[in-house]
């Protein structure tokens, strides 16, 4: 029986795990630790989070010292101290005729616009494959067509046939976030208990009631992580779309420095997306916490 | 009363070259309490989603009160040995899961849910989630969760089969208890010998290759614990014992040793 080891009275066999994540969050973010490492107990006290804060630790302190000593010109690399005093000042004075936050705006919108489009096309593609075989045989081929194409492959096609406006850039950020939130709907859906499909259809759901009260709550934990997994295919691909045209937005505010060598932008800028992408990351990990409770533990 | 009969039933899995069950009728009736036992294998579990619509049978027919019944409903809610409750909602919504379906409203399952928590004597838990419950509470809430949806007949599954014998022992009073109360149908599928003495009013014996009935036993042990005869005491008497080493030796008839 598959499901025997699942029923054994009081025994959660990822409870550890999942307390542990609890744990983290409660004591606070972290801003250092990453958030797929689990707090481990080991016995010479050199958890991997602590190795992860001396690690940055370390590569910071070695920045600043490469600046400080000048072996490298601060065209190349500028300070640590001089990035963050250019944080500052394009937070205030702007960069590119927009300041920071119209920079991060921009961004932030795309993104979220982009998530929301492909959740809403991704998640019911995700349901077809994983539920019917009619619906794998249509959308999985397009899907593992579409999947290792880089998105600065099919930017031209998409000017070409959108133009260089905002729907444009949305869509090649939301064509690089669809295949993981389908795919992992699709693991989810197929992932789900006969058992619970069972006991539902005779408590007199209908199919239509199944998919919905059963399928797609036993299938959330999973769409969360392809959200997650989307996210941070969308903050990677930010860049690409706004080579398009853009006017604001990280992406071209790094772009645009760079052509200029002005390099303390780009650093800057590439900690913003990073810290951006974090929080994200962090959010979806409170939502997962907030709303799939469950998840590894029946 | 209620009549769930299964005519002629056989099921061939594909790639399978012995059918799972074979030409096997069965008929429950409310107010019995009817128990399908054998040695794994025997085609118990098959026979049971025949009964429960979920499993079309390659032959055969499936009649409630006459009617063909194919599609699964809430007049055979099931019990599985994992209790398969849903971990997204309370406790009392999962009890209340059939009247949701139904488009029952709000407080009305709240009431029902309640009503039913307490005759598995759960109400206290009602607003907890399902993973903070014991493997006994969580099947008890998946029965509770059957019994809402008001079903002619009850079909289990092992329902008691992940369960510690202690908490297995309670659970055996708890069925009792709410069969004769509630005057449903029961159809049982167990592995346990005494269990199916101590439940049934009448028991199968499946044997395997293929799957088919063997032989039956008429009980009335249940009956008596139902009448106020303490549990120990049936199983004491030596009628019982009798029954049970003939079961047993039902079960294993034509077993290589």
């Amino acid at each position: 029986m598959s499901g025997s080891v699942r029923s054994v009275p009081g025994a959660f066999p990822y409870g550890g795990s999942l307390q542990s994540a609890a744990d983290t969050v409660a004591e606070g973010p972290d801003p250092l630790a990453v958030p797929w490492s689990r707090p481990a107990a080991s016995s010479r006290g050199w958890s991997a989070g602590r190795v992860s804060v001396v690690t940055v630790a370390a590569l910071l302190l070695a920045w600043w010292l490469a600046a400080a000593l000048a072996l490298v010109s601060p065209v190349f690399l500028p300070s640590p101290l001089a990035v963050a005093a250019k944080f500052v000042k394009v937070a205030t004075d702007g960069y590119v005729d927009a300041t920071l936050w119209h920079h991060l705006a921009a961004s932030f919108g795309r993104v979220t616009f982009a998530l929301l489009a492909s959740a809403l096309v991704g998640i019911p593609v995700g349901l077809a494959i994983g539920a019917s075989p009619i619906g794998r045989g249509i959308f999985d081929p397009l899907l593992e067509f579409l999947r290792p194409i880089p998105p600065l492959a099919y930017l031209p096609l998409v000017i070409i046939w959108f133009g260089i406006g905002e729907a444009s850039k949305v869509l090649v950020i939301a064509i690089a976030m669809l295949a993981p939130i389908a795919l992992s709907t699709a693991a989810g859906v197929r992932g789900v208990a006969q058992e619970r499909i069972n006991a539902a259809r005779t408590l007199g759901a209908s199919r239509r009631q199944v998919i919905l009260h059963v399928i797609l709550p036993s299938a959330l934990p999973q769409v969360l992580t392809g959200l997650r997994i989307a996210l941070g295919a969308g903050w990677t691909t930010l860049v690409a779309a706004e080579l398009i045209a853009a006017t604001e937005g990280l992406g071209f505010m790094i772009q645009s420095a760079a052509q200029f060598l002005v390099t303390d932008v780009v650093i800057m800028g590439i900690f913003v997306i990073a810290g951006i992408a974090f929080a994200f990351e962090f959010l979806l990990r409170w939502l997962e916490l907030r709303y799939v409770p469950w998840a590894g533990r029946m | 009363m209620s009549q769930l009969r299964l005519d002629g039933i056989t099921v061939r899995y594909e790639g399978q070259p012995a059918p799972a069950v074979a030409h096997t009728d069965l008929t429950v009736s409310t107010g019995e309490f009817v128990v399908l036992t054998g040695r794994s294998g025997c085609g118990k579990t098959t026979l049971l989603s025949v009964a429960a619509g979920l499993l079309a049978p390659t032959f055969g027919t499936v009649r409630l009160d006459g009617r063909e019944a194919p599609e699964p409903g809430s007049d055979r809610a099931m019990v599985f040995q994992d209790d398969a409750l849903f971990p997204w909602l309370t406790v009392a919504e999962n009890v209340a899961f059939a009247l949701r379906m139904r488009g029952a409203s709000k407080s009305e399952r709240r009431q029902r849910a309640v009503e039913m928590l307490r005759r598995v004597r759960l109400e206290d838990a009602a607003d907890k989630h399902v993973w903070e419950l014991s493997g006994g509470m969580r099947q008890r809430v998946g029965l509770a969760r059957a019994l809402a949806a008001d079903p002619r007949f009850l079909l289990m599954d092992e329902p008691l089969g992940a369960l510690d014998a202690l908490t297995r022992e309670r659970m055996q009073g708890l069925l009792l208890d709410i069969w004769s109360s509630s005057g449903t149908g029961v159809l049982m599928v167990t592995h346990g010998i005494e269990e199916a003495l101590i439940l049934a009013t009448r028991v199968w014996v499946m044997a395997p290759g293929p799957g088919r009935i063997v032989r039956t036993f008429e009980t009335d042990f249940g009956r008596r614990v139902v009448g106020g005869e303490p549990i120990l005491s049936v199983k004491g008497d030596p009628a019982f014992q009798e029954m049970r080493v003939a079961l047993a030796e039902a079960i294993y008839a034509g077993e290589p040793a």
